[in-house]
């Protein structure tokens, strides 16, 4: 909402300065977002006509115009593209030297095409005033050649714009924010109260509301016999000073009572009118022609003002084009309605057209203020225009519901943790216009009909303590009571934090991808559901629920790469899709390398450089559940992982085959050619919310611990088996052997090839005895040792290597 | 001189020209082994009357003791001497570069960072921390959080939609964090106190505007809780927050339709080449919005709001994260550029904690 300080003066008394009003302004809620001086920004421009507008002679599109820039000096020679450049207009003009805002250059003396230009004439968007571009600025043709632009155009009077809030629909016109302002000390408010204007004659145009949920009230009346055309220098001023481009009188008034009174209006000239006008939803199919010059395909969700020929009005969002009123307009009908607010909203998104009349119907207009509107139109046209007024056609209610709350005045304390007398509270709620009956404890407070935001209890304290001012509030130490003090976080956002760190502690970076990802690529990882596919995505390649980190996480790594970053490893722990339900969401810990970023080392080393390989990302995963609580020695490796991963290097985590904790390996081929990344890429992932819930313990010491007295005995084994032997195998065999002595086995070294027969491997493990009782004799422990070796041998079909 | 005294002389002159210890073995060898020269002379004492060799003994054991002691001395001398030659030949390049740790290559992303301040500060004013899921209901996110349906308000919030169902009701992206509130409201009884965490929706994109984001919303609802409250919480969590002494915070009436009265906070700041000052300068930087929580709002989340009252707060996690440690461009939060994660990331013994500071 844009409005000038001496715009805003009409309508309150004051000698506060600019910048006290200002700051009142926000600290009341209407935040002003800026304060604009067009006056010393815009000093170089200034009035000028154009006498003589000749084609250039070298260019179809050019002009060359001679200018006559006041003051007596001589014509200036302007070349100019403007198709409105024409003999005898008065536009705004610019000498060599001028920094143009809107095009961000300074002028300079130039030759275009062959003929000297030595200045400028400016469209509005040139000088930021308007967004129009369309050609040169169109003064009227009294306008002072000569005279500085921006202070004829009543540019010096500081624009202010509030960032407003939906709810204060009332604020949408100066007037209302006049009042907002007197509340808060800051002058006196304006009122003078609106005189009807006796119509002279019936309305001969009748009105038919057909649904008054759409239309709960509509007024209208003829004016005939004015004479339209450019509005008066005060009122073309008040439009430009906010960037509004002046029509004629007519349009300009409504354009006026919009941002003055927060009255949108409609003129109809109603010599193109044809019979009597009807609220109706819109056939389907049917069109109009706006006055933005495009037209609008409409179907019945949308409602219109329609005469005997078809639509001629989009209702309370715009007019329509050939019943728009114009120069040889004399008889003019003028609308006054209220507007369905969800109906207005829709309409409005659907076509696509935010108009100022949108802007304050869908936010609830004052609808006592339908008829007094119409009034002061009708009383300005007459001054303006001249011209008889008709009587008013009213039809539906036009005045409101009547709001009463009673409100106990200690809610004020209650809720806003301040005192405030009840003079103080009714001398501020009668300045808002609220009437305010009784003494308390409870008193009943009228709200006006302007204030279509204001209910209840709340809503008074709220317009008490803003006028007031929330800096009077007083800070109050909030106690955290006697709970005692323990963790906070969940299992899950514990888990959360505790896989980060984990990770990052193995050299990783935290990557944070976005939630939704390309449909084929969600397709890849088990997702691409209809119910985790946006309807709006803002880019198709983002448009399913990601059911992994891995796609994001992928990309990411390739992006890293192009741009010369190949070793990396990135991980990310964050919420994974597997339906729309909140139980189908998961939290997974995610990550991948490529390149040298291996666990046993970042990057290319004097001290050994190695590859990133599939059981670094198992060493990751394995990183994650010890972190995050998991029972360690209850998960289980299967070979063979996702259809995404290499099937013969990767494996899947599990507590049993009902419950999947996790998978990692290497990416597939065809998984690394699906998402365009260069490969070979290890990965993991980890699904959180699956490792099952500790048991709670009733104290936190810790078992005590057991220290045997004798000396452990270590004894190495290496054993050739076939290739495909596991060496989980080997390790669970050799450990099965006596579950109370063997307290770890080891595998420490791995060998394939010369000496070796070419599918067979040697796997090479230390095993430790841990005496219990005593030390055991040489005969105990190879007794143990033979055990281990028969053992191993049979469940595996291996050998002992000589 | 004696033979003695020649012998004598001999076999130290052999120990002291001994370079070695091998050659240092064969002198004593030579002169104190079974056939060594000194050894032969002791043999002689046998032979000898009692008076010569109470003489010649005492003589030759002097010698003898001599040349032990000479062979002892040289020992030490060619041991230490080969193990210096031994140190001098195992010379390390001690200027090689090390690998750095995985602990200081690992980084933190500095949005779990703040997450983890946050957490800290607020658990230590007695708040839980609630969580929900991303996608939520219509009812959820808009309606039982007072926007009406068609309410522009509603607009203010580009929202994400997913398909609509048979029975024509759609699931969205959450735009704020609020739903968890009525989450909360409808599973616990007052009083309540909590903050809730999570990510956001939007369909916005710009340099300060990414489609996803971050909020932290706290939640009190009890019998007395109201605005001085508040003002006090959000002041203590800027002062431990931003980590500064002071702080000057304005509160400006301001409308979201879930609060009544509706709050929205500025800091005060000052702007330099990029880098932001707090508690000083004549900038105001808006940085969350609060307000006590609509009478609708716990009416239809089953709360009497003539017993009980309350408070909410939301700010976005991702904005104050960039205040803070002076991240320029929002969509970098996202990018994933290992440069960029290395630089604002946070290692990850880092861990934020009020006793060590929160980022110190």
């Amino acid at each position: 909402m844009k409005f000038t300080l001496s715009w805003l003066k009409e309508h309150l008394d004051t000698d506060e300065p600019l910048e006290k009003l200002a700051e009142k302004l926000t600290m009341i809620g209407l935040e002003v977002e800026s304060i604009e001086d067009k006056a010393k920004a815009l000093a170089p421009f200034s009035i000028a006509r154009v006498i003589s507008a000749e084609q250039h002679p070298n260019a179809d599109r050019l002009r060359v115009c001679m200018v006559d820039t006041g003051n007596g000096a001589a014509p200036v020679q302007v070349v100019c593209g403007a198709p409105n450049a024409r003999a005898g207009l008065v536009s705004v003009f610019s000498p060599p030297g001028t920094f143009i805002p809107g095009k961000n250059i300074t002028l300079g003396v130039g030759t275009i095409r062959g003929v000297e230009s030595r200045g400028m004439l400016c469209s509005a968007a040139e000088l930021e005033i308007s967004e129009d571009h369309d050609g040169i600025m169109e003064l009227p043709a009294d306008a002072p050649i000569g005279k500085g632009y921006a202070e004829w155009a009543g540019l010096g009077d500081p624009v202010l714009e509030i960032n407003l809030t939906p709810n204060r629909q009332d604020c949408t016109g100066v007037h209302g924010i006049a009042r907002d302002l007197s509340a808060a000390d800051m002058g006196k408010f304006i009122d003078p109260g609106i005189k009807p204007v006796k119509g002279e004659f019936p309305c001969p145009v009748k009105v038919t509301v057909e649904d008054a949920t759409l239309c709960p009230g509509f007024a209208l009346r003829l004016v005939r016999g004015v004479k339209n055309g450019p509005s008066p220098e005060w009122l073309q001023k008040r439009l430009t000073s906010i960037g509004l481009r002046p029509i004629n009188a007519l349009v300009d008034i409504t354009n006026f009572m919009t941002y003055d009174r927060a009255r949108p209006l409609h003129v109809f000239d109603a010599k193109k009118v044809t019979g009597n006008l009807t609220v109706r939803r819109a056939k389907q199919d049917e069109s109009l022609l706006a006055l933005d010059g495009r037209t609008y395909t409409l179907d019945p969700s949308i409602c219109v003002i329609a005469d005997e020929h078809g639509v001629e009005s989009l209702a309370g969002i715009m007019g329509g084009e050939t019943s728009g009123c114009d120069e040889n307009t004399t008889d003019v009908l003028i609308e006054s309605a209220l507007w369905n607010e969800i109906n207005i909203a829709q309409t409005g998104r659907k076509l696509g057209i935010n108009s100022d009349a949108r802007y304050r119907f869908e936010r609830g207009v004052d609808p006592a203020f339908m008829v007094p509107g119409l009034e002061l139109a009708t009383k300005l046209v007459m001054e303006l225009c001249g011209g008889a007024p008709s009587e008013t056609v009213v039809v539906g209610n036009a005045f409101g519901d009547d709001r009463i709350i009673d409100f106990p005045l200690s809610e004020v304390k209650r809720l806003a943790g301040i005192e405030v007398p009840l003079v103080e509270m009714r001398r501020i709620l009668v300045h808002l216009g609220f009437m305010v009956a009784g003494n308390g404890p409870v008193v009943k407070i009228a709200v006006p009909s302007w204030r279509t935001d204001v209910h209840g209890k709340a809503d008074i304290v709220e317009e008490v303590v803003r006028i007031v001012g929330v800096d009077k509030v007083p800070m109050t130490p909030f106690e955290r009571g006697d709970d005692a003090r323990k963790p906070v976080l969940t299992t899950i956002q514990s888990r959360t934090r505790r896989a980060k760190r984990a990770l990052a502690a193995r050299g990783m970076v935290e990557a944070v991808t976005w939630s939704f990802i390309s449909k084929p690529h969600a397709e890849l990882f088990g997702g691409g559901q209809a119910e985790l596919v946006l309807a709006n995505p803002i880019a198709s390649d983002l448009s399913d629920m990601r059911p992994s980190l891995l796609p994001g996480l992928v990309a990411a790594a390739q992006a890293n790469a192009n741009r010369g970053y190949s070793d990396v490893a990135l991980f990310e722990v964050g919420q994974v899709f597997k339906g729309d339900k909140p139980e189908n969401q998961f939290v997974a810990a995610s990550g991948v390398r490529h390149g040298f970023a291996s666990a046993k080392g970042m990057g290319r080393h004097w001290s050994g450089s190695a590859q990133a390989d599939a059981l670094d990302a198992k060493a990751d995963a394995f990183a994650v559940l010890a972190a995050a609580g998991a029972p360690m020695q209850a998960l289980q490796i299967v070979p063979g992982g996702a259809s995404w991963l290499h099937p013969g290097r990767s494996g899947t985590i599990q507590i049993g085959p009902q419950n999947v904790l996790g998978y990692f390996g290497e990416l597939h081929p065809r998984t690394l050619e699906a998402l365009g990344a260069d490969g070979p890429l290890m990965a993991f992932e980890v699904i959180l919310d699956r490792i099952p819930e500790a048991k709670k313990k009733p104290t936190r010491a810790k078992p005590v611990l057991e220290l045997s007295a004798f000396q452990p005995v270590s004894r190495d084994f290496a054993f050739i088996v076939d290739r495909g032997v596991k060496a989980g195998d080997i390790v669970r065999t050799a450990q099965g052997v006596d579950k109370k002595l063997i307290t770890d086995v080891s595998v420490f070294d791995v060998y394939e090839g010369k000496g070796i027969d070419p599918d067979k491997k040697s796997v090479a493990i230390a095993v430790t005895i841990q005496p219990r009782e005593k030390t055991l004799t040489d005969q105990e422990i190879d007794a143990v040792a033979a055990k281990i070796v028969a053992e191993v041998t049979k469940k595996t079909g291996g050998t002992l290597r000589g | 001189m004696s033979d003695l005294a020649t012998l004598e002389k001999s076999v130290l002159d052999d120990i002291a020209a001994a370079g070695d210890e091998a050659a240092l073995e064969a002198v004593r060898v030579a002169a104190l082994g079974k056939k060594g020269s000194i050894s032969a002379l002791l043999a002689t004492l046998g032979k000898m009357s009692p008076d010569e060799r109470k003489t010649q003994g005492a003589a030759i054991n002097l010698a003898k003791d001599k040349v032990t002691q000479a062979l002892a001395a040289r020992r030490d001398v060619l041991k230490s001497a080969a193990l210096d030659a031994r140190l001098a030949s195992e010379t390390i390049d001690v200027t090689l570069p090390l690998r750095e740790s995985a602990a200081e290559a690992g980084r933190i992303h500095p949005l779990s960072q703040v997450f983890e301040e946050v957490n800290t500060i607020f658990a230590d004013m007695g708040f839980a921390i609630a969580e929900g899921p991303d996608i939520e209901t219509d009812d959820y996110n808009f309606t039982k959080l007072n926007f009406p349906e068609g309410h522009p308000a509603r607009e203010m919030h580009d929202t994400f939609f997913f398909n609509p169902k048979e029975d024509g009701s759609r699931m969205l992206l959450r735009t704020h964090t609020s739903p968890v509130q009525v989450r909360t409201m409808l599973s616990q009884k007052p009083p309540i106190r909590v903050i809730c965490p999570g990510r956001t929706y939007r369909i916005d994109s710009d340099a300060t505007h990414t489609p996803q984001f971050h909020q932290v919303e706290g939640l009190v609802i009890d019998k007395g809780s109201h605005l001085g409250h508040l003002k006090w919480i959000l002041h203590e969590f800027c002062k431990a927050f931003f980590e500064v002494d002071h702080i000057n915070m304005r509160f400006r009436p301001s409308f979201f339709p879930f609060t009544e009265p509706s709050l929205e906070v500025d800091i005060q700041c000052r702007r330099d080449k990029g880098e932001i000052r707090f508690g000083e300068g004549e900038d105001w930087l808006e940085i969350l919005g609060c307000g006590m929580v609509h009478p609708n709002v716990l009416r239809a989340c089953g709360i009497d709001p003539d017993v009980y009252q309350g408070f909410a707060w939301g700010m976005g996690l991702d904005r104050i994260a960039m205040l803070k440690y002076g991240i320029a461009d929002l969509r970098q939060l996202f990018e994933s550029d290992v440069r960029w994660l290395n630089h604002y990331g946070f290692k990850p013994l880092d861990v934020p904690t009020l006793a060590g500071g929160l980022s110190t």
